[in-house]
């Protein structure tokens, strides 16, 4: 992510910084400048609640994080340094494994949440397109929904007794099953999930990016002949591309993180879950259930890891197939 | 690359393509005149189809949802399923305020969110401005630690955060809900990029004025970001309303719990009972929802905001 903001950021920053020499007091024709020492006191008022904030909550938290993932709580609270145990004790857990093989499959699927955003997107700009905002409001209700909740909906249709899913696939003559409970499908149902909840917030994205291709582009290819196909793939895909490696860093990012929809949708008797427990959700056990807390630090530390190399994957890939203009 | 020299083409009009390009070019810009309403009726009805089936799938589980919450028991686990009511009850709402504190829960939730997003809206858009339009030494490397926060989940610092939260005394307090979630890097850095796209010329006119650096932020420049301030709002009100993982773990005693935990306290207490879930589960996300058709225009705008800029 924040490669991603780096890179966004590069210009404006650069760009700031030739504004400085002009500060310097003194200058003739132009009113005085703050001295920069003045100017030092009041970015300390402005910014100093929101650093220190940021300081004690969330980045001495992650130095903590560090050193706890290399010591082991003892019985009566306090806790002794053990070297790098609780990483090697981790690559050993078979919980791992099965953790990074689910936290692999919910986020290959979480990508297909993608394609199926750009192309209604794409319908949705549709030239002269009547009804557009009502359609757009009707995809958004999921993102202003609270995912406790989507869960516990998700969990009534996924029923495997008298779930509505079942009944409607029976009309087609499809045997249902119990989806949530089903080892075989559970993380594909809860994925599913995901990308129906995630759906208005990449629509809404893709379209201000559609928006933003000119239609003179567009007119020109329809000059040249191009279908509507042929233009969909040549014109509105390349242009797209930023965008679209946008929503999947982004989505990279989220899926690994999945939570809420896991820890709702499923409950922790769930015979499926071994099948289903994801890289967070095994941190979650592992600090805040068996109260393992220089394990749970390696599990994060491991997650991190994770999340840095893929994107960075994904930034050398996309010299491949993203076109800025 | 190639779209821009197909666009300087079609705006010249000059032949640069094969012969039979440029013949076509012309043509099609004779027939452009008749072919939109023709295409119009015939094509839209296709992308209406389409749209209005992912609509119902974006729907219907809200749906099932309403209906659910006003059916009894018997009628939720009928199979083939009773689609409408029959009868409609009201128990299930007075059975979720009966097994839990729900009111005192929707307290905390409007608490926790109304503290958290002013919070975050002061302090981010301050912090946000500074960072674009003071200049102070070590600002770079300030912001880049600014940014390594966005970097790293949250599981990376929760641990810490919750022992914080400890140590202070605040477990199952408003405090340990709203606090740490005043603080924030992304909304400090979608105030910045909001406030960089703006023309520097307004302040130098209030500088002149001889106002400081308060009074032009807050007289000139606040008014002026009323987008930025309103997409950070909608993100936060959203974040803090749903989220569940924090509040799960600093609070244990039900007064105390937002109504997402509320929610998860609801599953262990009524199991399968759908109906009654289906009631918590609605008057849980309502608030939001009729937020969201109030101000629709605000959130999907605020979302494409955040969602671009961030």
């Amino acid at each position: 992510m924040t490669d991603l903001i780096a890179q966004r950021t590069a210009a404006p920053i650069s760009e700031l910084d030739r504004g400085r020499p002009q500060a310097a007091p003194g200058r003739p024709g132009r009113p005085r400048r703050r001295s920069p020492g003045q100017s030092a006191w009041w970015a300390l008022l402005f910014i100093g609640p929101t650093a220190l904030g940021l300081l004690a909550f969330y980045l001495w938290p992650t130095v903590r994080t560090l050193i706890m993932s290399f010591t082991k709580s003892g019985p009566f609270g306090g806790s002794e340094f053990v070297g790098l145990e609780n990483y090697t004790r981790l690559l050993q857990d078979p919980e791992l494994l099965g953790a990074l093989r689910n936290s692999a499959v919910y986020t290959v699927i979480a990508l297909v949440g993608i394609p199926i955003a750009v192309a209604i997107a794409a319908l949705l700009n549709t030239a002269g397109l009547r009804g557009r905002s009502v359609y757009r409001t009707l995809y958004f209700i999921p993102v202003v929904t609270m995912p406790a909740a989507i869960a516990l909906v998700w969990r009534m249709i996924y029923n495997g007794d008298y779930g509505v899913l079942n009944e409607m696939l029976a009309v087609f003559g499809i045997d249902g099953r119990s989806w949530l409970t089903d080892p075989s499908t559970a993380l594909v149902a809860i994925a599913v999930v995901g990308i129906w909840a995630g759906l208005g917030t990449n629509i809404v994205i893709f379209l201000a990016g559609l928006q933003g291709i000119p239609d003179t582009i567009m007119e020109a290819a329809d000059l040249d002949g191009a279908g509507p196909i042929r233009k969909f793939f040549s014109i509105t895909i390349p242009l797209l591309s930023p965008s679209i490696f946008f929503v999947s860093v982004i989505s990279v990012i989220g899926a690994l993180q999945v939570f809420d929809l896991v820890y709702m949708m499923l409950g922790a008797n769930n015979p499926a879950m071994p099948n289903t427990r994801t890289i967070v959700y095994l941190f979650y056990e592992a600090g805040f259930i068996d109260n393992e807390r220089g394990y749970a630090a390696a599990i994060a530390f491991l997650l991190l890891l994770i999340i840095l190399a893929l994107t960075v994957i994904q930034f050398r890939l996309q010299k491949k197939w993203v076109h800025y203009e | 690359m190639s779209d821009v020299s197909l666009d300087t083409r079609a705006m010249t009009g000059a032949p640069t393509g094969p012969g039979d390009g440029a013949r076509r070019g012309s043509a099609g810009r004779g027939a452009s005149a008749r072919r939109p309403g023709r295409r119009i009726g015939r094509g839209h009805w296709l992308v209406h189809l389409l749209l209005a089936t992912g609509a119902i799938v974006m729907v219907f589980p809200f749906i099932w949802q309403t209906l659910t919450a006003f059916k009894t028991f018997q009628d939720s686990v009928q199979v083939p399923p009773v689609v409408i009511p029959d009868p409609w009850v009201f128990t299930n709402f007075a059975e979720v305020f009966d097994s839990m504190p729900f009111g005192q829960m929707f307290l905390n939730s409007v608490l926790l969110t109304v503290g958290r997003t002013v919070g975050q809206v002061v302090l981010c858009t301050m912090a946000g401005y500074a960072f674009a339009r003071i200049p102070f030494p070590g600002r770079n490397v300030v912001f880049v630690l600014f940014l390594s926060v966005l970097m790293v989940p949250s599981q990376l610092y929760l641990l810490p955060q919750y022992e914080i939260i400890q140590a202070l005394g605040w477990l199952n307090t408003l405090q340990a809900l709203i606090v740490p979630g005043i603080f924030s890097a992304f909304g400090t850095f979608l105030m910045r990029q909001f406030f960089m796209s703006m023309p520097a010329e307004l302040e130098e006119a209030a500088r002149i004025d001889g106002a400081n650096p308060w009074q032009t932020f807050w007289r000139i420049m606040v008014p002026l970001a009323k987008p930025g301030i309103v997409a950070l709002t909608v993100f936060t009100v959203l974040w803090s309303w749903n989220d569940l993982l924090w509040p799960l773990v600093v609070t244990t005693d039900p007064e105390k719990m937002p109504l997402s935990v509320g929610l998860s306290q609801l599953v262990g207490l009524h199991g399968t009972d759908y109906p009654v879930l289906m009631a918590g589960a609605l008057l849980a996300t309502l608030p939001m929802l009729v937020t969201f058709m109030i101000l629709q225009r605000q959130f999907i705008q605020g979302i494409a905001f955040s969602g671009t800029k961030g």
